[in-house]
Parts: C-alpha cells; sequence; structure tokens
C-alpha cells in the first residue's frame, strides 16, 4: 500500500481506522487533538460510517466508547494527558470491567508543557489500573501499534492504553499502510453481568483481572515491540523507553550502539528482559521521556543494587522533555556548538489575536473592577488565559478544566465579594456546568462571566458542544432569568457592556454575563470557505 | 546526501507551508524526511519553529541536535536569531526575510539584529516583502524566502517547483504562477547577492 506522510497523531489515526474501529471519542487537546480531526476528515472513514462527533469532555468521551466496547465493536478514545485525570473514573473502572470489543485509550503527554499545566506521565495510570500500555518510538510504529493494541485489547479482553508525547504526536515521517480490517458486528458479551461492578462481581472481575497480569507482560516479550539489542562492552547497560530510543541512537554513527541496550514500547516491561539487562552490565542508565517509572523500579527505593543513572540521580534533567544533546552529555560524548546566542533575542510569548472578542470581554471587566482591590477573577483553560499576561493581566487562576466557577464560589465563600469566574463556552460545558449548578444551589455570591466565541478556540477552532445552547443550560440549572445577560465584546460597547458587568458584581447571588462574539479564526476560516465555494459555483 | 534545516518565524507567517513544499519535493526525490512542528498554544503569534530533516539514510531523532543544522530558513530577522545555537558553526547557512513582525514591546533596533546575521560566516538576507509584492502579492514573501535558500539546500530545483504545483493545486493556476515567480525571485537574489 501507498507510503503516507503523517503525523505521528495522524499516524494512530489512520492505524485505528485500519483496525477497524467503529468510533473515535475525543475532547480537543494539544497534542491529541489531530487524531480525531484525522478521522472527521477522512473520506475513508466516513464511507466506513466511523462515529467522529467531538464528546463534550474525556469522561463523557471515555464513557461512550466503553459503551462501544460493551457492544462487542472497536473504539478508540483520545485526549491529552491531564484529559486521562478527567477520565480516570472511568478508565480505571474499565480495567475492572474489561473489554468485549477492543478498546483504546489514546493519551498524549506534554513534557516541557509546551501546551499544559504539567508534565504528568500517562505509563503511570496504566500500572495503577493494570492496563498494558503501548509507547510507539516513531510514527510508523505507531500505526502499527495502534493496530497491534487492538488485537491486544481483544485478546486479554481488556482496555490497551496508547502513549505518546508531543514530538511524536506533531512530528511528520513516511508511514505504510496494510490492508484495513473489517469493523466488528454488534455483539454482547457473553456474561451479562460482566459491566456491572457490583461489589461481589467486582471482586471476581478483578480477581481476573489480575490473573491476566502475567500473561500480559508475557506478551511484551512475544509481541517484538520490546527489543534486546545486544552490544560488545558490557560496562553499561540502557533502557531506552518510547522516543529516547531515536535520541539514544542519533548520537551513534550508522545507529550502532556498542553498549546492550533494552527498547522498551511495551508495558509492563517484562522482568525477565530487565534481567537479563540488569545481569550483563556493570551499571544501568535509564532513558525515559516523561517521569522516572523504569529508572525507579529498578533502582528500587533504598538504591542497593547496581549503580542506575537517569533522571533521579540528576544525569539526565528531572524536569522537561529529552532530546539528542540531553543523551549525548549523559554518555559523556562530546555535543557540538553552534553560534553563540544574540542579546538582541526577546521573547516572543503567545498572545491573543488582534481582533479577538477577549480583548473587549476582559478590558471591560478591567473596567467593572477598578472599584474594588485586584485578585478577583478565577480563570480557566483556553484561549483567554492569555489574558493573565500583559497588557490585560485580568486574571489570578487556571488550575483545570472548570475549575473558575466552583474557586470563585469557594473564594466567595471565604469573604471575597465580588469573586468573579471567567470561562470560556467549551469550558463551560466541559466541566463548568456542574460547578453552576453547585454556585446556584449555594446562592454563591459570584459574577460568572461565559467568553462564548462559539467554538474550542486554543486548540484550534473544534465544534463547541455548547453551541447555541449556554444561556438555556444556565436558565436549566437555575440561575435567574434577570441575571443571565448576553453582551457583545466589541469596542463601541465598551460602556454599555461596562456597566452591565458592574451591576451584576453589586447583586447578592449568581449572576451569569455572556461576552458572545465568533472566534476570528473561525470566522475567518468560515469566509473563506464561503468564497471559495461561491467562486466554484459561479464558474 | 543530509540536511537539518530549522524553520523559523511567528505563528501565522506561513513556514508550515515552506515545511510543506521542501517535504513534497524531498519525497519526490526518494529521500527520508522527518518534520516536527509546532501545534497549539504557541501558534497564537508567537515564536514558531519547525525541525527539518532529510536524508538518503533512516533519520532516527525528529529533532536536530544542538550545532548540527546546516541551515535556518527563517521568515523573520529577530526569528532567525532565536536558533543560532542549533547552527552548524563551520558551514551552517542562515536565510532570513528582513522584515520584522512586531508584535511585541520590547523590539530590539532593526539594525542591530542585522549586524548579528551579518557577522556569520553564511547568509542570505532579503526584503521578502518588496521582492514578493514585485511578482504580485506580499503573501508570497514566504515562498521568496524559500527560493533564496533554494541554491544551499541539496533539493533540485524542479522538485521545489512541482512541489509548489502540488501543494497550491487546489488553489489555481495564477496562484500556482505567483508562487513559482515568488521562488525564483528569491533565487535569482541569492545568487545575484552571495
Amino acid at each position: 500500500m501507498q507510503d503516507l506522510l503523517l503525523l505521528g497523531d495522524e499516524a494512530i489515526a489512520q492505524g485505528a481506522i485500519d483496525a477497524g474501529i467503529s468510533g473515535v471519542y475525543a475532547y480537543p487537546g494539544t497534542p491529541s487533538t489531530e487524531i480525531t480531526e484525522y478521522i472527521q476528515a477522512s473520506k475513508e472513514a466516513k464511507d466506513r460510517g466511523i462515529k467522529s462527533m467531538w464528546s463534550a469532555n474525556e469522561k463523557t468521551a471515555m464513557e461512550t466508547a466503553i459503551g462501544m466496547s460493551y457492544a462487542g465493536k472497536k473504539s478508540l478514545v483520545c485526549m491529552k494527558h491531564v484529559g486521562l485525570n478527567v477520565a480516570a473514573d472511568a478508565f480505571v473502572n474499565s480495567a475492572i470491567t474489561g473489554a468485549n470489543g477492543g478498546l483504546v485509550v489514546l493519551s498524549a503527554d506534554d513534557p516541557s508543557m509546551h501546551s499544559s499545566q504539567n508534565e504528568q506521565d500517562s505509563r503511570f495510570y496504566g500500572k495503577f489500573s493494570m492496563i498494558p500500555v503501548m509507547e510507539p518510538s516513531n510514527q510508523q510504529e505507531a500505526y502499527d501499534m495502534t493496530r497491534y493494541a487492538f488485537e491486544l485489547s481483544e485478546k486479554f479482553e481488556i482496555p490497551v492504553l496508547l502513549r505518546i508525547t508531543t514530538r511524536l504526536a506533531h512530528s511528520r515521517s513516511g508511514v505504510k499502510r496494510v490492508s484495513p480490517l473489517e469493523q466488528n458486528e454488534l455483539k454482547l458479551p457473553s456474561n451479562l453481568r460482566q459491566f456491572v461492578l457490583l461489589p461481589s462481581i467486582a471482586r471476581k472481575q478483578y480477581n481476573a483481572l489480575l490473573e491476566k497480569q502475567n500473561a500480559i507482560e508475557e506478551d511484551g516479550v512475544s509481541s517484538g515491540y520490546n527489543k534486546y539489542i545486544d552490544g560488545e562492552n558490557k560496562s553499561l547497560g540502557i533502557v531506552a523507553c518510547g522516543l529516547a530510543y531515536n535520541y539514544l541512537i542519533e548520537n551513534f554513527e550508522g545507529g550502532k550502539i556498542p553498549y546492550p541496550v533494552l527498547k522498551v514500547s511495551q508495558y509492563p516491561v517484562p522482568k525477565t528482559m530487565l534481567q537479563k539487562l540488569y545481569d550483563s552490565v556493570d551499571e544501568l542508565l535509564i532513558l525515559e521521556e516523561g517521569y522516572p517509572i523504569i529508572e525507579e523500579l529498578i533502582r528500587g527505593y533504598l538504591n542497593l543494587g547496581k549503580k542506575v543513572s537517569g533522571r533521579m540521580d540528576g544525569t539526565v534533567p528531572r524536569a522537561g522533555e529529552l532530546n539528542p544533546n540531553i543523551i549525548a552529555q549523559a554518555l559523556g560524548m562530546e555535543i557540538a556548538e553552534g553560534f553563540e546566542a544574540s542579546s538582541n533575542v526577546k521573547p516572543r510569548p503567545p498572545r491573543l489575536c488582534d481582533g479577538c472578542g477577549h480583548w473587549d470581554a476582559f478590558g471591560a471587566l478591567n473596567e467593572a473592577l477598578k472599584p474594588y482591590s485586584g485578585g478577583r477573577v478565577l480563570s480557566d483553560i483556553g484561549c483567554y488565559t492569555l489574558s493573565a499576561l500583559p497588557p490585560l493581566q485580568s486574571i489570578n487562576s487556571c488550575v483545570d478544566m472548570g475549575a473558575s466557577i466552583t474557586m470563585a464560589i469557594g473564594a466567595s465563600e471565604a469573604g471575597l465579594i465580588p469573586a468573579v469566574a471567567a470561562i470560556g463556552d467549551s469550558t463551560f460545558t466541559h466541566s463548568g456546568m456542574t460547578g453552576l449548578l453547585d454556585a446556584v444551589n449555594r446562592k454563591a455570591n459570584i459574577v460568572v462571566l461565559i467568553n462564548d466565541n462559539s467554538t474550542t478556540g486554543m486548540t484550534g477552532g473544534q465544534d463547541s458542544s455548547a453551541l447555541g445552547k449556554v444561556e438555556d443550560i444556565c436558565r436549566g440549572v437555575g440561575v435567574e432569568e434577570d441575571h443571565i445577560k448576553i453582551v457583545k465584546p466589541l469596542r463601541r460597547h465598551f460602556d454599555e457592556n461596562v456597566e452591565i458587568i458592574s451591576k451584576e458584581l453589586e447583586y447578592e447571588g449568581v449572576s451569569v454575563v455572556i461576552a458572545r462574539r465568533e472566534c476570528i479564526q473561525t470566522l475567518a476560516r468560515r469566509m473563506k470557505q464561503k468564497h471559495a465555494e461561491k467562486s466554484t459555483t459561479s464558474v | 546526501m543530509k540536511k537539518d534545516i530549522i524553520l523559523a518565524g511567528v505563528g501565522g507567517q506561513g513556514i508550515l507551508t515552506i515545511a510543506t513544499i521542501i517535504g513534497t519535493a524531498a519525497l519526490s526525490e526518494g529521500l527520508y524526511l522527518k518534520q516536527a512542528e509546532v501545534h497549539g498554544m504557541s501558534q497564537r503569534g508567537g515564536d514558531v519553529q519547525s525541525h527539518m530533516r532529510l536524508s538518503s539514510e533512516v533519520i532516527a531523532s525528529d529533532l536536530i541536535p544542538e550545532g548540527k543544522a546546516d541551515m535556518i530558513i527563517s521568515v523573520e530577522p529577530m526569528e532567525s536569531l532565536r536558533y543560532v545555537n542549533m547552527l552548524n558553526n563551520k558551514d551552517g547557512w542562515l536565510i532570513t526575510s528582513m522584515n520584522p513582525f512586531d508584535n511585541i514591546s520590547d523590539y530590539p533596533n532593526l539594525e542591530e539584529i542585522l549586524n548579528d546575521i551579518w557577522k556569520l560566516p553564511h547568509y542570505v538576507t532579503i526584503d521578502a516583502d518588496k521582492v514578493a509584492k514585485e511578482q504580485g502579492s506580499v503573501k508570497a514573501a514566504n515562498i521568496v524566502v524559500l527560493g533564496a535558500a533554494s541554491p544551499y539546500m541539496n533539493i533540485k530545483y524542479e522538485s521545489l517547483e512541482n512541489a509548489i504545483r502540488t501543494v497550491f493545486k487546489r488553489k489555481g493556476e495564477d496562484i500556482i504562477k505567483l508562487n513559482l515567480k515568488a521562488l525564483k525571485a528569491g533565487r535569482d537574489y541569492a545568487e545575484k547577492n552571495t
């Protein structure tokens, strides 16, 4: 089949289509977004009837996929690493229910926090849940392993976690496809109580999960995705996980490494393979893109065995992503030097687009808050988080999806009045609605500013689950009609908007101000498309 | 053959289009290719870069090691300097547009930036906006820069031309013509001025 030039994300998407999925379930999150977008744009996926609409959040995505697995079909769930926290309840329990149709969960980690709040390592979730983990090191493996992950999932009747990091997600290379598999037929589990996690059933299921573990570990030997590559120089043995393997071989001409290497791409790492390496060498170097998980395992808490270096002893920096130079340094190799940095290079942080409605919404909010002391705006995750930076400097928190409203409740109950929550439309339906219900039930004294740009902006303008529903949801959870205000964030409405926000700041109770103006990026894209359609029809 | 290229600019300036054209040309010559891009938050008016690796051998790392880039191609002068630590200090080339993109409060003096660039052993600095305008549209400035880099890339000029035809196919014949002219104008400038 043809060679495709694909991002790591796209290779996973194509791999999943070719593995015979019937649905992909996801909430956008960098660096995982392009997987679902690829499937949404794929003609093949459309012809095969693959479901690919965005979910409201990662938890609903995960649960929908478990439902599809229950019904016997294969499904993929995609999220960024912190999304797995949102989906964790469903994810951890899916190990206990087990899978009927193949179920693969893709989590894209973001070491160095290019677009994230932390650099947590999803492999921990695999270990914690006793779910096998696959970690491809290149685009071809991303394709191949996605297909294999479905096979593994159906073989052991368990969900499989596919873990990638930013560099693989957003790097392009050639990928060879193999012939696509058919989708599964609708087929319920033979035991119709398999997914009923009543304690009596859950105990049985949990025992079954424990019993599978040895066989799952053995699969890590037979699958071929963990490789022991011998080397003549036994003074050092290297464990290279996922992407770290590429950076390692980059440092050796022709990729020939003098030391024995264990290339790890499937977890749990087979003990026999680790033992073989440990016994043949004097000391070990562990290279992991993420937390020192394998390193800690080999080192042991008391560190009584052979010398083990890696992130924990500072041989490799404890934080941040790897690169070829870091590994060269860890090996004591010489590093090429470029030119000296110029003092004329200034930081260029990301900023809100010119003409974006958030400028006007936060401009008005800043003005309305002038009579009060600072530090009153609890905010959330989205483009508008950039309003923390100069010149706006409007917001005082960004913790997790939906935390703005609930944090504002807590701050107001501590006496910070007025307290403001600033959230986007997509984040609101992701995790803000339940917090708003709390606010109404507690008669919290807060103002919620919903910046409704009618899209999921930060990740590139995906459909928002909130589209056309924001004020109905607010009414539905019980916000008083008189305190649901809709404003248009434009410079010419500045005075009017300041007045509306000021009045709501004075109101003792829950107010919602919806600042609604379409994202200028999606607007520009829509206009371009319209123009293109016009010019083709006129020909 | 091995060419490691850093593409630099500000989000929205079209460095990914340059990357796609080089990638398409490289594939047509049967080369291996890896190209790491920046997506997400930084795209909003921040600095963006792409690591583009071409080779006749299999490529291991998605990232270029420090000090080993053969070339920096930048559509913005200050951004070109951001990555000089990546550039091979013997025979690395820096090719950049001279047109600043000033969206920060402390953007340095352009003359000082250019002086830093002109200290390097191998460079091309081009007024890409002007050259692109002369060819029909300032929007083709990124392709002018690509043209200025083309003599040093070890990729056949015809392959780049064909890649432009492929990449801009959906946009119609006029856009293809404009970009081919922009590519040529950039190349002519580099050949005359280095």
